[in-house]
């Protein structure tokens, strides 16, 4: 999803790695880790898409870092479920799982939220993506990098760990449902007043924004990696860097 | 209770546009979500609570069979009556049955869900017994002609001017709405009468002992309590997964249920009951029957992937937690569970075939996971259960998925399987969206993401993908 709708929040990740000091490389041959056909319950057809995934950050070396709580649920939560049954692949997919991160959680993990220091100049709103929040148990830790940021006043979401009713395959199936639920979230949003929304999961990003520019509202939703990004470039581009 | 579970779309759409519907079902979130936060906010051993309270239920549900023959033995010993019911109809028909063999004129009943699988109050009355809900919210449902919209507050769904119309012969549409107490003393006045002469009570289980041949009930209203003392005989209805070995774990159990319902740390009756009125005692039941109903929880049982959800307490807390169920209310989900559990529950207990749509209808946001005070798994059992309507078995009426699905999922493989490919068949996709699109957005998109456009705008595919922008940036690698 990040490589062909946006490719932008990949970048991101990799100028707030860089900035951070970590070497990245690129797997030029990644499709997807197979959660779309998973969470449809397809399977036998997310098995043979999930085992390339595996094979393929099996020869890479180090961490893998992922720009999203959903995929990084999915390859950490989920593989042992997809290859029930067989031994050496649920092994194979640990091992992977355990080397792989969100975005912010590796940086909270290894650098801490107060690693990132840049300047911001918006109001925004930080909405919690369920599977970062639940699956992967990152919670607050988001909004404690957000505030180290200068420029950036930050506005409480209410009911923030409520889901925006993206869903994946559910927000095709059932629009209906994923709109009212989206409905309830934009209120929350334009209530802050902020002209920003911040978020972790580019599923998510592109549910608020497509619901957003339906209602014709001018309020931007960003990935959090372009949020670190921008503000990193802003202060490099100043001089005032630290 | 016949499922209709086939009709989940039309009737969640009913409900989407149903604006005070939508108003007050806020409560779920506003009431019993936050009044759960609190109360395990102020209970620092909350989740060790949780932690035991899903190993009490674990070990149950593994040896269900011997705490089962226990619980029978001992209320034996204390004198009960003890009936299992191989389905529903067998249960209900038993009660009748026994009614008539009593010369029973009136019953009463608490709140049970398992009596609502049963059917029990319509069947009652059709039977000519006068047959009546005496649980506030339920009793505002029989007089409804209705079913219950959530686990704990069947009538949620009800605006006061709704129960008003129900309880007050003289309201008219424009007259000042009574207030909630006006309305209760109304419910109460008409209730009082029906205790006085009722000669049969049905109430359901919160928990059985198996050790001490006892069950607990849970009530804020009283009228559980008048129903396990003023009638002459008491019939007690509980699913067969109802069951707690000790009154240890009853405890334990009574802590998390309570708090998980309401928020109350403990609620305003809870009432056991060991036996009948003994040949020296002036008050109580003279008999003690109770009936347990399997009613295709073997089928739970004996499903490894499924098995879990017979941990549930019937708290309601994946409800209040669910954002799909507060935006397409009770019901919706076609049969006597709502909800994320009635999700994965009625599949099993119905039949998956019509239930099809109630696993997909989530966003697998993970909440009632979250909230669930024994832990239970929900959204891997959805994912289960979508595998099985996808990919499962025909013979077993499982799959349900569509030839047109099944070509959707393969070509997605097909375009994953290579990087190329993947490439390729992004770029496609853009070149025949690009001329839809104003400024990188769609505003109508073609099948199959024209359900996304018809309320959001759908992001344009980049005109370059990842790898392409970052091959210039670092270094290309395999």
């Amino acid at each position: 999803m990040v490589d062909q709708l946006a490719p932008a929040v990949g970048e991101s990740t990799v100028e707030v790695l860089e900035h951070l000091g970590v070497t990245v490389q690129f797997l030029d041959d990644q499709t997807c880790c197979g959660q779309p056909a998973f969470n449809s319950g397809f399977r036998s057809e997310a098995l043979p898409v999930a085992t390339r995934f595996i094979e393929l950050f099996e020869r890479a070396e180090g961490p893998i870092v992922v720009p999203s709580g959903s995929c990084a649920a999915m390859v950490r939560n989920y593989y042992g479920d997809l290859f029930r049954g067989d031994s050496n692949m649920s092994q194979r997919a640990a091992r992977v799982g355990e080397r792989l991160f969100e975005l912010t959680e590796f940086v909270t993990k290894f650098f801490g939220t107060s690693a990132i220091s840049g300047e911001l100049n918006e109001s925004a709103t930080y909405h919690k993506c369920c599977h970062l929040l639940r699956e992967i148990g990152i919670d607050e830790q988001p909004i404690e990098m957000l505030s180290n940021l200068s420029g950036l006043d930050m506005t409480p979401l209410e009911r923030a760990d409520v889901c925006c009713g993206f869903g994946g395959a559910f927000s095709v199936k059932m629009p209906d449902i994923s709109s009212a639920i989206l409905g309830e979230k934009l209120d929350f949003i334009e209530a802050t007043g902020a002209n920003t929304v911040i978020a972790g999961d580019t599923g998510c990003v592109y549910q608020m924004q497509g619901g957003l520019r339906r209602r014709d509202s001018n309020v931007k939703v960003i990935h959090i990696a372009e949020a670190l990004a921008k503000s990193i470039r802003n202060v490099d581009s100043t001089g005032v860097s630290n | 209770m016949k499922p209709i579970t086939a009709n989940f779309r039309s009737k969640a759409a009913q409900t989407l546009n149903n604006a005070q519907i939508q108003q007050s079902i806020e409560h779920v979130y506003t009431g019993f979500f936050k009044g759960r936060l609190n109360a395990a906010g102020d209970t620092p051993e909350w989740e060790e609570l949780r932690t035991k309270g899903k190993a009490i239920k674990d070990h149950t549900i593994a040896h269900l069979d011997y705490y089962l023959n226990m619980l029978a033995d001992n209320v034996e010993k204390n004198g009960g009556i003890v009936f299992f019911a191989d389905d529903a109809e067998e249960a209900r028909q038993h009660i009748i049955d026994l009614a008539h063999k009593r010369e029973i004129k009136t019953v009463i009943k608490s709140k049970s869900m398992v009596s609502e699988e049963m059917g029990l109050e319509k069947a009652m009355n059709a039977e000519g017994f006068e047959t009546v809900e005496t649980d506030l919210g339920e009793y505002i449902i029989q007089l409804a002609n209705e079913t219950p919209y959530h686990l704990i507050a069947p009538a949620v769904h009800k605006s006061r001017t709704d129960v008003a119309k129900l309880l007050d012969d003289d309201f008219k549409e424009g007259d000042p709405v009574p207030d909630a107490t006006e309305l209760t003393m109304m419910a109460r006045k008409k209730l009082r009468g029906v205790f006085e002469r009722a000669d049969m009570s049905v109430t359901g289980v919160n928990f059985a002992v198996a050790e001490s041949g006892s069950i607990a009930l849970v009530t804020n209203e009283g009228n559980g309590r008048m129903s396990t003392t003023v009638p002459r005989v008491h019939v007690a209805v509980m699913g067969m997964e109802k069951i707690v070995p000790s009154i240890q774990d009853l405890s334990t159990m009574l802590r998390i249920l309570i708090r998980s319902a309401t928020g109350q740390r403990i609620s305003t009756y809870v009432t056991m009951v060991n036996e009948a009125r003994k040949t020296d005692e002036e008050e109580g039941p003279e008999e003690f029957h109770l009936v347990i109903m399997n009613n295709g929880r073997q089928n739970l049982l004996e499903d490894p992937q499924m098995r879990e959800s017979l941990n549930c307490i019937r708290c309601g807390a994946c409800l209040n937690a669910c954002p799909v169920y507060r935006k397409v209310g009770g019901h919706a989900y076609g049969w006597v569970y709502p909800g994320p559990i009635g999700s994965i529950v009625s599949p099993v207990l119905t039949g998956l075939k019509d239930a099809s749509n109630l696993p997909s209808a989530s966003s697998l946001c993970g909440a009632c996971h979250d909230a669930c005070p024994v832990k239970i798994n929900i959204p891997r059992m959805l994912l289960e259960l979508r595998w099985r309507t996808a990919e499962g078995s025909t013979d077993k009426n499982e799959q349900t998925s569509s030839a047109k699905e099944r070509t959707v999922w393969k070509m997605w493989r097909l375009g994953m399987m290579g990087r190329k490919r993947f490439d390729i068949g992004a770029r496609l996709a853009g070149l025949a969206l690009r001329p839809l699109s104003r400024n990188g957005w769609l505003k109508k998109a073609p099948p199959p993401i024209s359900g996304w456009t018809s309320t959001r705008d759908f992001p344009l595919i980049s005109s370059g993908s990842l790898k392409s922008k970052l091959s210039k940036r670092i270094g290309r690698s395999k």
